[in-house]
């Protein structure tokens, strides 16, 4: 397996306040006659958008480049892609390249689809030999046969972002660069990107793509590399990049909320809540859950005398106001005979989070033997769940799927068919169980 | 849903791209076998100004004609009240019309390569292409609309029944000379252009005054002008590139080979200052525009 892109020790510098700075001729005319021969006035303020950058990707290796907005990625693409120079530092990279850093760079509004194919084509580096022979396979792709002969800017946004990926898509790079492009479009349009990914990692080119849909990302590379601050962060298997980097969301006002300051409550208060945290399995705060993940729930209460049977519970539900499940120890069959006075806590343990993606209330309550409320707080806590590769498609399941999955399969008797997600939990390893069975709710 | 990819005949037909180091730009004769790597797109972005801008004129191909045509009018009109111009061996309309030729291709060059950068700024900063080719695209383009307004020259020339003679050999020289002049002062505007946002400002004024330091409208030894001023006017590159054209059209105009000279000489060097400059400021285009 030969090198197909190598970077060493890549920077860049960007000079900022650049737009302040004599952007017009005869400032710059005032300030040389001022000073003949003086230096700068002042240093300009700098940044590293990208500091000592290494890595080397193999022919046919498909890696995807995470990071946060403004983290590097996009200018380590135009580096790469020949666009800008590095400050320092040496990138190499061999074949054909196609950069898609955008869909329709280039279009021309007057011209008609057809021209603009060309054209487009023309500027992504076909020759026109090449765009002749692929014109209509480009067009049917498209799905634009129709309108192929009309002015684009009778097209709608999508029929354009359809015609201009369709070009990219028949590019045929070694090596193909793509920044974001699964961002913009429908699902129909994402799936279409998908697919060409899919088809050029099945032909053995290398793929550099850079995106924010982690699910896509999971299921297309290989290798992920983490881009934070102008640096390369982690390196590695997808899944561990992924993870690390994901990690770093939320932070910590994610993982406890404190309940005792709390005013609006109702009950008598012989025993409160005065918090809430939300814990992996090791009792350590966990800052970032997803789907299918695994979850400890700890109610810290104070009881003010000793309470006798008294049941803990909460309310969960969504942002619109939908009850997702109310559940207790009470509903459990849980028999608490008494809490002492003085602070204590309790945990709720859930193997497996069957929520999909999107923020969920807590209300708490504790009530005693004779169904009366001790405490009773409404929607004191969130939690945000986020995305995961749940049924291990690469598809973006989220909150527009729903509210809660299950581990499922689909069976078409008679006939073959691929599916790659599983009808279990997510194995050992990737979710963290520690318990044999499933939560019954 | 159809399929993504698409058997291609033999990759081998289409080169590889160079690969890029961290010096980046390839030097000297590679550079010169990268344009020639890029001439497709050289002339699909000269095809799309040309494309558009026929699309959106009211008058289409006709504009190429009208507007030198109008400027001779307006000038024959004015100066054959003021005073005559002695235009030689031919007549004045003729004499005017066929310097505003080469003249309205240098002046659309300019306006359009001076902010063929900036306008296009989305692809400078999304695809890699040698970026001179946005120029070269401008002046390649305006070559069309030199073509139609010669064709028109030529039928004004055989209603004045004025024939060439040998010297006729001489105009791919002369148009040669007003590419190059064009193209050098072009890349040097264009490449300042996105440094400094003004300079597209300066270039109608540049025009203005071009006019009338360039022997357009008069002959460049005319009787009129004091002789120190024609020294400077000589410094003009521009100068030789109309005498040359009026030299190699109509029979018995002469032409002064000195003012030849220094006008091929400077405009060579100004072509190379406007390559070297736009060169050098190019790795920064990106980053800045």
């Amino acid at each position: 397996m030969s090198d197909s892109i190598t970077v060493e020790r890549l920077s860049k510098l960007y000079r900022l306040g650049q737009a302040s700075q004599d952007t017009m001729l005869r400032e710059r005319l005032v300030s040389l006659l001022k000073n003949p021969f003086g230096t700068k006035a002042s240093p300009a303020e700098t940044i590293w958008a990208l500091r000592d950058v290494s890595f080397s990707i193999q022919q046919g290796e498909v890696v995807g480049i995470i990071g946060r907005n403004g983290a590097g990625k996009s200018t380590l693409l135009k580096v790469l892609s020949n666009i800008t120079y590095p400050t320092s530092g040496r990138v190499n990279v061999h074949g054909r390249v196609a950069s898609l850093l955008e869909v329709g760079t280039g279009f021309h509004e007057e011209l008609t689809g057809r021209e603009n194919i060309y054209l487009n084509g023309s500027i992504l580096g076909m020759k026109k030999r090449e765009v002749d022979l692929k014109l209509d396979a480009i067009i049917e792709f498209a799905g634009v046969e129709r309108f192929i002969d009309t002015p684009i800017k009778r097209y709608s946004s999508g029929m354009r972002l359809r015609l201009g990926f369709a070009v990219a898509a028949h590019l045929d790079p070694d090596v193909l660069i793509v920044d974001e492009v699964l961002a913009v479009g429908d699902a129909g349009f994402q799936k279409k990107c998908l697919s060409v990914m899919q088809d050029l990692r099945k032909g053995g080119r290398t793929v550099l793509f850079v995106s924010h849909n982690m699910a896509a990302v999971e299921n297309l590379c290989s290798r992920g590399i983490w881009i934070d601050s102008g640096k390369v962060r982690k390196d590695g298997a997808t899944h561990d990049v992924i993870e690390s980097y994901l990690s770093t969301f939320g932070g910590s006002d994610q993982t406890s909320a404190d309940l005792s300051g709390v005013e609006s409550r109702q009950g008598s208060g012989e025993i409160r809540y005065t918090g809430i945290a939300f814990l992996n399995s090791e009792g350590q705060p966990q800052p970032l859950t997803r789907s299918g993940d695994s979850l400890r729930i700890r109610f810290f209460y104070h009881a003010n005398q000793p309470i006798p049977y008294p049941s803990f519970g909460f309310r969960l539900t969504t942002e619109l106001g939908t009850l997702v499940t109310d559940t207790s120890t009470w509903h459990h069959g849980m028999d608490i005979p008494e809490i002492a006075p003085g602070d204590g806590y309790l945990d709720l343990e859930i193997d497996f989070l069957n929520l999909l993606p999107g923020r969920f209330f807590f209300s708490l309550w504790i009530t005693g033997l004779s169904h009366n409320v001790y405490d009773g707080i409404e929607h004191c806590a969130s939690i945000e769940i986020e995305l995961a590769n749940i049924y291990r498609s690469g598809k973006n399941i989220d909150s527009r799927s729903g509210i809660v999955f299950f581990p499922q399969k689909w069976v078409l008797p008679g006939a073959h068919t691929e599916q790659v997600s599983v009808p279990e939990a997510l194995p050992a390893g990737e979710g963290r169980k520690w318990s044999g069975h499933r939560t019954d709710f | 849903m159809p399929k993504a990819s698409v058997v291609m005949p033999d990759r081998e037909a289409f080169p590889l791209s160079a690969s890029s180091s961290g010096e980046a730009r390839p030097e000297g004769g590679s550079w010169l076998s990268e344009l020639w790597r890029f001439r497709e797109l050289l002339y699909f972005l000269a095809w799309r100004d040309v494309k558009v801008r026929y699309k959106q004129a009211a008058f289409g191909a006709a504009w190429a004609i009208i507007q030198p045509l109008i400027t001779m009018i307006i000038f024959t009109f004015f100066f054959s009240r003021m005073g005559k111009i002695p235009s030689g061996s031919v007549p004045y309309p003729l004499f005017c019309y066929s310097a505003l030729v080469p003249w309205t291709y240098f002046t659309g060059t300019l306006s359009q390569a001076g902010n063929s950068l900036v306008g296009n700024a989305s692809l400078i900063t999304k695809i890699y292409f040698p970026r001179i080719l946005l120029p070269a695209a401008s002046a390649l383009g305006g070559l069309l609309d030199f073509c139609v307004s010669s064709a028109f020259l030529v039928l004004m020339m055989v209603y004045y029944r004025v024939a060439p003679s040998w010297t006729l050999i001489f105009w791919p020289v002369a148009v040669m000379g007003m590419v190059i002049i064009s193209l050098g002062i072009s890349m040097l505007l264009a490449a300042m252009n996105v440094r400094y946002r003004d300079v597209k400002h300066v270039i109608p004024f540049m025009i203005q005054l071009g006019l009338f330091v360039t022997p357009v409208l008069y002959p460049a030894d005319a009787g009129f002008l004091p002789s120190g001023l024609k020294r400077v006017l000589a410094l003009n590159p521009l100068s030789g590139v109309m005498e040359g054209f009026r030299a190699s059209l109509f029979p018995h105009q002469g032409v002064n080979g000195r003012l030849l000279g220094i006008s091929i000489t400077i405009g060579l060097l100004l072509f190379s200052l406007g390559a070297l400059y736009f060169r050098k400021a190019e790795r920064t285009f990106a980053d800045i525009i």
